[in-house]
């Protein structure tokens, strides 16, 4: 299996009474609530913990991208990428990913890219997202695109990267006539797109295509959906002809190792629950915007929705119930980590050793676990 | 009299409309939330004109064709629609994004149309007063926020709206999206040709409009060469839901003046 450390970068110091005065830690949640000198420490402990974990062995370490919110303070995830090139030399760097749609140049993050890969002779492993429904409001991009823009920025980057320019492109949302973008990339024919997902048939069966075969990881899912979407994707491949290979299929999730399952349980608990409860959940009509998913598919999230009644803050114990997040004895991990692996075939495991509050401490402590009792196990 | 519910047929698109009444043709073009049932306004209107109520490509259970991507397209697709009547004919009547995509029709070709009333259209900006986010409002919020008479929203939010019901409002959601996302609810365009409207224009506006504050209505009329501004007290976002006897009273008196 390949290892992957990734983070989110929470702002911890968040003042929760005054984050449930608002809907949101996102879009609406006021700015005077970030505190600069207590955000620089974030930064500084968060990019240290990257640099440790290719220390322990972690094959990638991985940052993302999300804007005007309290639950990733990184709007622009390719600034950190940088920092961490600087710092590591052996681990690959994904930044998993860029939100294609709510930019209007495309090249631009073609051009980054290269830049980076150039930068760190070929460790970089790009990822291409939609965004979450919420940084449709936060950036004004029109979500009723939302695919449209997507698949176009897609094929504007990847010919950016191989076709040798000066090309043109014609798109119905972006049209460039010079794409020609110095530097090129430093890996050929490029550096590999990896695609997270909540997973939408239609993403599943566009990244598995011969042409593509992207690897596609299933995040914040629980073990039942992330084993249903990799046998979809693995089923599409053999429907395309081709038999997916385990490096193709992963998934994401929130792991906590300690030496007991109770001290794993009492330890893990107020991270997990912040994270879920008080940095991600957000209204509907934030999330969900209208077009970010397509008609039919958002019918039934509708639907179920209407069956599931009214939300009510989840648990650390339902979310490792459902293996939404799987905290435990080395051992305990181990058996769930493997079952998942085996069930599924898959071969990358992205994990989030830190999330929500959990300490500076607490993180450290359940990288070294993970990386000595749990990761020379699944290898 | 309740209206019936037919099919039409413009080119290729079909649509739903509900029609009902006797005399001049008058079209009602609905707003974001799409096709209304046969509402008081449109029994009132029927007694004067033939009421045609539409249902917009894109919304409901008419046709979504792929052309349809910006509300130009709609306001077009109207033209053609109009080219069925006569010159100077049609008594134009659009509910807020009813109301846009008639200005812009109107704005591009006024041949067939012999009155225009704009009920709190969208379509414009005033920078500095900028509408509601209806869509950021949840589900009860954006009831609540059309309406100054809250038994309205009362007995909307009553009704459980059921599977096929539900749907039809998630189309319409997608529709209104399409069109008024961003930039939000207007057309950077449209209030430089505004002047070209020249028959007698109706600008009626809820006094407690929380969509699109009703501030906007003077500078419709600044813009539309001898319209007419009628703000409605206790009133909302829907003077046709909320105030039928003062909407239908003042779009005859509009078609009276033509007389």
């Amino acid at each position: 299996m390949q290892f992957t450390f990734f983070h989110l970068m929470p702002y911890r110091p968040l003042d929760m009474a005054e984050r449930h005065k608002h809907t949101a830690a996102w879009v609406v949640l006021p700015n005077t609530l970030y505190d600069p000198k207590q955000g620089a420490d974030e930064y500084q402990s968060y990019i240290d913990q990257l640099v440790y974990a290719e220390k322990l062995g972690f094959d990638v370490i991985a940052v993302n991208e999300h804007h005007q919110t309290a639950y990733g303070m990184m709007p622009a995830p390719n600034l950190i990428a940088a920092n961490l090139i600087a710092r590591t030399s052996k681990a690959k760097i994904a930044i998993i990913g860029r939100a294609l749609p709510l930019v209007n140049n495309p090249v631009n993050i073609a051009e980054e890219f290269a830049m980076l890969d150039n930068l760190s002779r070929g460790r970089i492993i790009t990822g291409f997202v939609r965004g979450i429904g919420n940084e449709y409001h936060s950036t004004g991009i029109n979500p009723h695109w939302s695919h449209e823009r997507y698949q176009e920025a897609h094929d504007l980057i990847v010919q950016a990267w191989t076709k040798p320019g000066p090309t043109s492109f014609e798109g119905e949302h972006f049209n460039v006539r010079y794409v020609n973008i110095w530097p090129r990339p430093y890996q050929s024919p490029h550096p590999q797109i990896w695609i997270p997902s909540m997973g939408s048939s239609e993403t599943v069966k566009w990244a598995a295509a011969p042409e593509r075969k992207y690897p596609f990881l299933v995040t914040f899912s629980s073990r039942e959906l992330v084993a249903r979407y990799l046998n979809v994707y693995r089923e599409q491949a053999t429907q395309y002809g081709y038999e997916a290979a385990p490096d193709q299929l992963g998934w994401a999730s929130p792991v906590y190792v300690a030496d007991t399952d109770e001290r794993a349980r009492k330890e893990a608990k107020e991270g997990v629950e912040t994270l879920f409860n008080d940095f991600l959940a957000v209204p509907f009509q934030m999330l969900l915007p209208p077009g970010y998913m397509s008609l039919s598919s958002m019918k039934n999230t509708m639907r179920m929705r209407k069956a599931l009644g009214a939300q009510k803050r989840l648990t650390m114990e339902e979310l490792i119930e459902t293996g939404v997040v799987v905290v435990g004895s080395p051992q305990t991990v181990r058996d769930q980590l493997a079952k998942l692996r085996d069930e599924t075939r898959a071969g990358k495991l992205i994990t989030m050793l830190q999330f929500g509050t959990l300490s500076d401490e607490l993180t450290k402590r359940n990288m070294e676990m993970f990386a000595s009792e749990v990761m020379p196990h699944l290898r | 009299m309740p209206g019936t519910e037919t099919k039409h047929k413009v080119r290729d698109v079909n649509v739903r409309m509900l029609r009902g009444g006797s005399g001049p043709p008058l079209l009602f073009l609905h707003g974001a939330n799409g096709l209304p049932i046969w509402l008081p306004v449109f029994d009132l209107l029927s007694k004067q004109f033939e009421v045609f109520v539409p249902e917009h490509p894109g919304f409901g259970t008419s046709d979504n064709p792929a052309w349809l991507r910006n509300i130009g397209d709609l306001a077009m697709y109207y033209l053609d629609f109009l080219d069925a009547f006569g010159p100077h004919e049609v008594h134009l009547v659009g509910q807020s994004l009813g109301g846009w995509a008639a200005a812009e029709a109107a704005s591009r070709n006024c041949s067939r149309i012999k009155t225009l009333s704009l009920l709190g259209p969208a379509g414009i900006r005033i920078k500095g007063m900028p509408s509601g986010d209806n869509f950021i409002w949840g589900v009860e919020e954006s009831i609540r926020n059309l309406y100054h008479n809250q038994t309205i929203p009362d007995q909307i939010l009553a009704m459980q709206p059921t599977d096929e019901q539900a749907d039809i409002l998630l189309t319409n959601r997608f529709a209104a999206t399409k069109f008024g996302w961003e930039p939000r609810w207007y057309n950077p365009s449209l209030e430089r040709w505004l002047h070209r409207i020249t028959v007698p224009t109706l600008i009626m506006w809820g006094k407690e409009d929380k969509l699109f504050p009703s501030a906007y209505a003077k500078r419709w009329a600044e813009r539309i060469p001898g319209s007419r501004v009628e703000i409605v007290s206790e009133c909302g976002h829907v003077p046709a839901v909320e105030k039928p006897e003062i909407t239908a009273k003042e779009i005859i008196r509009l078609y009276a003046g033509t007389r």
